[in-house]
C-alpha cells in the first residue's frame, strides 16, 4: 500500500528509518526539519483493544476457582448419556456399587472442582528400608509430576536410613516427613511390618494433618495422572496378574489355619498390596486389623503365602472397598505386555534385581 | 417284600386295614383278639431323622441373617463392636469379572463416579448384608393433600410389599386431612406418622411448598429417628423391589421422559431471572421431582436450598417452569448426587411404553384425572 496515502499526506516524505509500521502507528507530521510523532487515535484504540483482549485470560477467575454453593460454577463439559456407557469393555461398578476406576469413566474437571472445595490434604506413605532407599528419588520425582498435582500432599517416608533420603524439589503445598523405623532381616518381615508401622503412625497426632492416606510400594514410579478420582473411604487396586483370573486361581491364603484364609468359592478380586488407601480412619482400621491378624498367625507358627497382601485380601473381602482401582494404577511392563484394555499406565514397577535388593 | 418276614413274624395275620405301611412303621403283636401297636425302634429313628431333615431349613438362620461375625470373619471379629462394621460372613455369590461389564447398554457410572442404579448392576445380598449391620431406619415422606389422599392406600400397601422390606421404616404422611389417612396393615418394625399441614389453593404451590415442609420437618427432633429420608410423590405405586441399593448421601432419579434427550431439550428453567436458571450448554441429567432422597443432613440441605430459592423467585415475581422440580434440577447440577436412580425407579406406563432397557419397573405412576384431582 502507499504509506503516504494512508493518511492523505501530500507528496512523499523521506521514509522514517524505523519502518513503515512506525509511521502507521504513530502520527507523523513534518514541520520543517522537525518530525513530530504523536499517537494516532486509531493506534490508541488498537492498543486498548489488544490490552483488553490479552488481559481477559488473566483477570477472569478460572472456572475451577469459582466454587462455592450459590455461585454458578460455569463448567462446560460433554453431557453424560444414560444409554451410552463410558466403557463397554470393562466392569466399572462392583456388585456392591463401588466404582472401578478406568480411564474414561471419570471427568477429572468435575472431580477436581468437588475436591478442591474440600481443601483436602493427601498423605502418601512409602517404605524405603535398606537398599530400597535407592528407589526413593525416582518415586518422589515422578510423584511430583503426577500424584495429586495441585493439592496439599505430604510424603511420609519410613526408612532405617534417614540420612540417605534424597533431596527432591517439591512443588508448593507439598512436603516430606521422614519417619525413622527399624529394619528386619527377612524381606517378608520388612513387607509385613509395614502394616504395624502405618497403624501406629496413624495413632499419632500427625494423623490429623491428613484427610486421606495412600500407601504405596517404593520400587515404583508414576508415569501418568493419579488424582482425586481415587479418593474414597477405602480403596484397593486390582493386581495386574489376576484381573482376568477366576477366583479359584487367586493366590489367596488357602490354609484354614491362617487368619488370611479364603476358601476357593469366595473372593471378589485379587488386590495387590502395593497400592491401597482411603480415609485416615479406614486405613487405620485396615492396617491395625492386618497387623493383629499377622500377630495371631505368628503365634500359630504360620505365615500367609503372600504375607501382608494375603491379609489385605482377607480384609477387603470382609470389609469391601468403596472404590477399586483398575490395573492402570499398578502395572509391571517387565512382566506383562501393555493390553489394549488399559488406556493409561499410571503407576508402574521399576525393575529391580531381587537377589541384590532383598535382604541387603 | 414279605411283610411278615420283616420282623420275623410267624405266619400271616389278618392285614391291618390301615395298610402295610402302618404295619411296617408300628410294631404289631397280636395277642389273642387285641392288637397292640408299639413304636418300632427303627420307626423312631426314621421319624427322628425326618424331623431333623425338614427342620434344618427352618431352624438354621439364612445366610443373609448370619451377618456380623461368623467363624470366617476372624479379622472383623477383632473389632466387632464397631458399629460401622460391614463384615461379610460366609456368602457365596458369582465372582465379578473385571472384563465383563454387568450392563453394556447403559451408563452405570456418572462422570463424577456416582453409580447409576439399573437392574444387574448390584447384588442385593451383598448390599443387604452391609446395610443390615448398620441397623438403619429409612423414612419415606409423602404428601397427600386434598383429593390426593385417595392415592395413599395403594401407595402404602405397595410400599409394604416392595420398599425396604426387612428394615425399620417410618412413613411420614403430610396431609391436610389426617382423619382420612387409611388404616393400612404394616409389617414389623414399620410405622406411620401423620403430619398435619395446610393446603394451598394452587396445585403448583401444593407441590412447591413440600420443600419448605420437609426442610422444617427435618429441623424437628424426629429427624434423629432416621438415617435416610426418601421423598416421593403419592400418586404412585411400588410394583418391584426398591431397597438399600438406593441409599447414599444424596440421590436423584432420571425423569423417564428425558433420559434419552440431549441437555438442550431438558425442560430446565431457561430464564436467567429465576434462581433455577440453567443455560442450554449445562446440565447432566433431568431429574424428576417425584423421587429423591439421601441422608437426613443432605435432604435437609437440598429442601432448604430449594425452598429459599423459590422464595427469592416469588419475591421477584417469577415461578420456575416446572416448579420445585426446576429448583431440584438446579440444586443437583451444583451439588451432584452420590447415586442416580435409573427410570426403573420412576415410570409411567400410561405415557411411555416399557422399553427393553428397563428390566424392572419398580415405582410407577397411578393414573389420575388431572382435572378432577387438582385444585379440589
Amino acid at each position: 500500500m502507499n504509506r503516504g496515502e494512508l493518511w492523505g499526506e501530500s507528496g512523499k516524505e523521506r521514509r522514517d528509518p524505523g519502518g513503515w509500521w512506525v509511521t502507521i502507528l504513530l502520527g507523523h507530521r513534518s514541520e520543517g526539519k522537525l518530525k513530530h510523532y504523536f499517537l494516532h487515535p486509531g493506534t490508541l484504540l488498537l492498543m486498548t483493544l489488544t490490552l483488553v483482549f490479552f488481559s481477559y485470560g488473566f483477570l477472569t477467575p478460572s472456572r475451577q476457582a469459582l466454587g462455592g454453593l450459590g455461585a454458578e460454577s460455569r463448567m462446560v463439559y460433554p453431557q453424560p448419556m444414560a444409554l451410552t456407557p463410558a466403557r463397554r469393555d470393562v466392569l466399572v461398578l462392583t456388585p456392591w456399587l463401588a466404582p472401578i476406576i478406568w480411564e474414561g469413566t471419570f471427568n477429572i474437571d468435575i472431580l477436581n472442582e468437588q475436591f478442591r472445595l474440600q481443601n483436602i490434604t493427601v498423605g502418601l506413605s512409602v517404605f524405603a528400608v535398606k537398599k530400597y532407599i535407592t528407589f526413593l528419588r525416582l518415586f518422589l520425582e515422578s510423584a511430583e509430576q503426577h500424584f495429586m498435582v495441585g493439592y496439599r500432599v505430604t510424603y511420609y517416608v519410613f526408612t532405617d536410613r534417614p540420612a540417605d533420603v534424597p533431596q527432591v524439589g517439591l512443588g508448593p503445598r507439598r512436603r516430606l516427613a521422614v519417619l525413622p523405623v527399624r529394619s528386619y532381616p527377612r524381606w517378608q518381615d520388612v513387607s509385613m511390618r509395614r502394616m504395624q508401622m502405618i497403624s501406629q503412625f496413624l495413632e499419632q497426632p500427625s494423623r490429623q494433618e491428613m484427610d486421606y492416606l495412600v500407601c504405596a510400594d517404593v520400587d515404583m514410579k508414576f508415569q501418568d495422572h493419579v488424582g482425586v478420582e481415587i479418593l474414597t473411604p477405602l480403596f484397593g487396586t486390582l493386581h495386574p496378574g489376576f484381573y482376568t483370573s477366576k477366583r479359584d486361581a487367586f493366590t489367596y491364603e488357602r490354609r484354614p489355619q491362617s487368619q488370611a484364609y479364603i476358601p476357593h468359592d469366595q473372593g471378589d478380586f485379587y488386590y495387590m498390596g502395593a497400592f491401597f488407601g482411603g480415609s485416615v480412619a479406614e486405613v487405620h482400621r485396615l492396617t491395625k486389623a492386618c497387623h493383629e491378624a499377622m500377630a495371631v498367625d505368628r503365634a500359630n507358627n504360620i505365615e500367609a503365602v503372600w504375607h501382608d497382601e494375603s491379609h489385605l485380601n482377607k480384609y477387603l473381602l470382609l470389609r469391601k472397598p468403596t472404590k477399586v482401582l483398575s490395573p492402570e494404577y499398578l502395572w509391571d511392563l517387565h512382566m506383562l505386555p501393555w493390553p489394549s484394555v488399559l488406556k493409561k499406565l499410571r503407576f508402574v514397577a521399576v525393575h529391580k534385581n531381587h537377589q541384590e535388593i532383598r535382604n541387603r
